[in-house]
């Protein structure tokens, strides 16, 4: 299988702060990657590194064989990356449909692809010319991940999307990314919730300091309780 | 397929319309105060016409800060510029200014508006590549890069042009007033505020209906996503950048001919009045800057009418008061 997305020995610092010490990882294309790590493992850092959000100190990252870590975030992006971030960060001065028309950055917007987008996400179908800040969290979470397949995109990094949503939400978030799985996007999702990560993931990175400490097939750790707790700790059971 | 949320109604958001009430019921209390209607018409429409021009000064510096969190303390120097390169024109056709015709008057009038924005708007694109980025994200640099080019500015109109104050007639048909009653409305307000309308009709619908105004809204909101995005704001922010120098250009050749003189350091005796009015409208919001222009223009001209010696503290009042009732202006649109 070929990898999509690869970080070699990659250090990120914020300020005086060393907050990646050499992540190492490959992610495969067309599955779905789990990053888990307790709170200030680095998840988010990693993620916002690979958009060029943070700048990396060192290390490479390449995406489909093309070095992208001196890239600016608006290259990283038009090379096909959807990001999600943990905070959603819609437009709340926005409507809906003015969220989804900014994100499809290449024309306007392709009604089959919003059909397909309507289908798991029908509150924004409703809501279409709402402002985006009236919103409950879980529509805004919907719109932030609209946003990201608006068009199609290679890979999406998609930061804790099912903090503080209610389970039938979260169940239905776990749906969607099925299905965007099977219509051929590689994702590499963070996620503090292992329930949510063992039914999404098909394989599985923990991080903790900033470095990758663990990484192996999902069902392997689904199925290894002991492993879990050595990995995962506390934190796992906090967010069982 | 599992819908994912209960579809509940929306909550009608709340329309603020306080803010957009103020400057009317300002204009209200104010009529028995002032007790003459003829004198509170004037004062009214001075208000407005000086508000307007004030906003097309404000209008691009409150957008430059929301989109990019740049100090620009050199706004000014735009000012100051677009005034004088329209004296370039003005003062060599004088003949055409001093004509009895509207439309020779417009004739000359209108290159000369094209030409200070052209030059402010092209002053913009140098001030943003040479003194801006080096110093983005360093509001204390910016301050002083700022600052240092509003100096350089000045003197160096002071060396092109000289130190005395230039005269500027207003054309001859945008002299005297409209008479209705006991009211006189000056022509060239009314033109003033026809024009400042055009500006904040034309920047709100670019805001609104077009995709650029689109990400210049999102921009001021969250930069950082609309780069995730796949936009390279610092294009956006540098067109911004040199149509709110042009605007601010624009805004010059007016006050230069509503006070008939240009000066090398009008632009720098306004500066403090429009950070006055993007503080108080909201840093980033051009409904808010709008507001706010007018609230100033109506307290400088009603307190200057009512109680002279108030008039020079008037605007520090008036952005106190509104900072105790919304600490972060009448419409906050950033979160810094």
């Amino acid at each position: 299988m070929t990898d999509l997305l690869t970080l070699t020995n990659v250090h990120t610092h914020i300020g005086r702060y060393h907050i990646l010490h050499g992540v190492d990882f490959a992610i495969p294309e067309h599955q779905t990657t789990m990053l888990l790590g307790r709170n200030g493992a680095g998840k988010t850092t990693t993620l916002r590194t690979i958009m060029g959000l943070w700048a990396a100190s060192s290390g490479q990252i390449t995406l489909a064989g093309q070095r992208i870590e001196a890239m600016a975030t608006p290259d990283i992006a038009r090379l096909g990356i959807g990001y999600v971030p943990e905070s959603m960060a819609v437009f709340s001065d926005l409507t809906v449909k003015e969220n989804l028309v900014l994100a499809a950055r290449d024309g306007p917007l392709d009604d089959n692809r919003l059909e397909w987008i309507f289908g798991f996400f029908p509150a924004l179908k409703r809501f279409w010319l709402s402002r985006a800040g009236g919103l409950s969290g879980g529509q805004k979470q919907m719109l932030s991940i609209a946003r990201a397949i608006v068009e199609p995109r290679k890979l999406l990094l998609i930061d804790e999307p099912t903090k503080g949503l209610a389970p039938a939400i979260i169940g239905a978030l776990i749906e969607c990314f099925a299905e965007i799985k099977r219509s051929g996007v590689t994702i590499l999702l963070v996620e503090q919730n292992f329930h949510v990560a063992q039914r999404i993931g098909d394989a599985v990175l923990v991080m903790d300091n900033g470095r990758i400490v663990h990484r192996g097939a999902m069902a392997a750790l689904a199925e290894d309780t002991l492993l879990q707790e050595r990995l995962l700790g506390l934190s796992l059971e906090a967010h069982q | 397929m599992t819908e994912l949320v209960a579809l509940d109604p929306l909550p009608k958001p709340k329309r603020d319309i306080l803010p957009l009430l103020l400057p009317l019921i300002l204009a209200v209390v104010m009529l028995p105060l002032i007790g003459s209607p003829s004198s509170w018409m004037t004062l009214t429409v001075a208000s407005l016409a000086m508000g307007m021009m004030i906003f097309i000064m404000a209008s691009g510096l409150t957008l430059v800060f929301g989109l990019m969190d740049v100090l620009n303390f050199g706004h000014g120097a735009f000012i100051s510029v677009g005034a004088y390169v329209a004296t370039l024109v003005l003062l060599p056709l004088a003949t055409w200014v001093q004509a009895d015709s509207l439309l020779t008057n417009l004739a000359v009038l209108a290159p000369a508006a094209i030409l200070a924005m052209g030059v402010s708007g092209a002053l913009g694109l140098i001030v943003e590549r040479v003194l801006i980025l080096p110093v983005y994200g360093q509001h204390l640099k910016q301050i002083l890069m700022t600052t240092g080019g509003l100096i350089v500015a000045e003197q160096a109109l002071y060396a092109l042009w000289g130190p005395q104050i230039i005269p500027l007639p207003l054309p001859t048909s945008l002299r005297g007033s409209f008479i209705f009653g006991d009211i006189a409305i000056a022509k060239y307000r009314l033109l003033a505020m026809l024009v400042g309308l055009a500006v904040f009709l034309a920047i709100q619908i670019t805001l609104n209906r077009s995709k650029i105004g689109l990400l210049i809204r999102a921009g001021v909101e969250n930069r950082e996503m609309v780069e995730a995005l796949g936009y390279r704001i610092r294009r956006l922010f540098l067109g911004v950048f040199m149509v709110g120098s042009a605007l601010a250009g624009l805004g010059g050749t007016m006050w230069a001919l509503y006070r008939e003189q240009v000066h090398a350091s009008m632009g720098n005796e306004l500066t403090v009045m429009i950070f006055i009015v993007i503080i108080i409208g909201g840093l980033g919001s051009i409904g808010g800057c709008f507001i706010g222009a007018l609230l100033v223009a109506m307290v400088a001209n009603y307190g200057g009418f009512l109680v002279p010696k108030l008039a020079l503290v008037s605007n520090i009042l008036l952005m106190v008061v509104i900072l105790m009732w919304r600490p972060r202006g009448l419409y906050a649109v950033t979160n810094r």
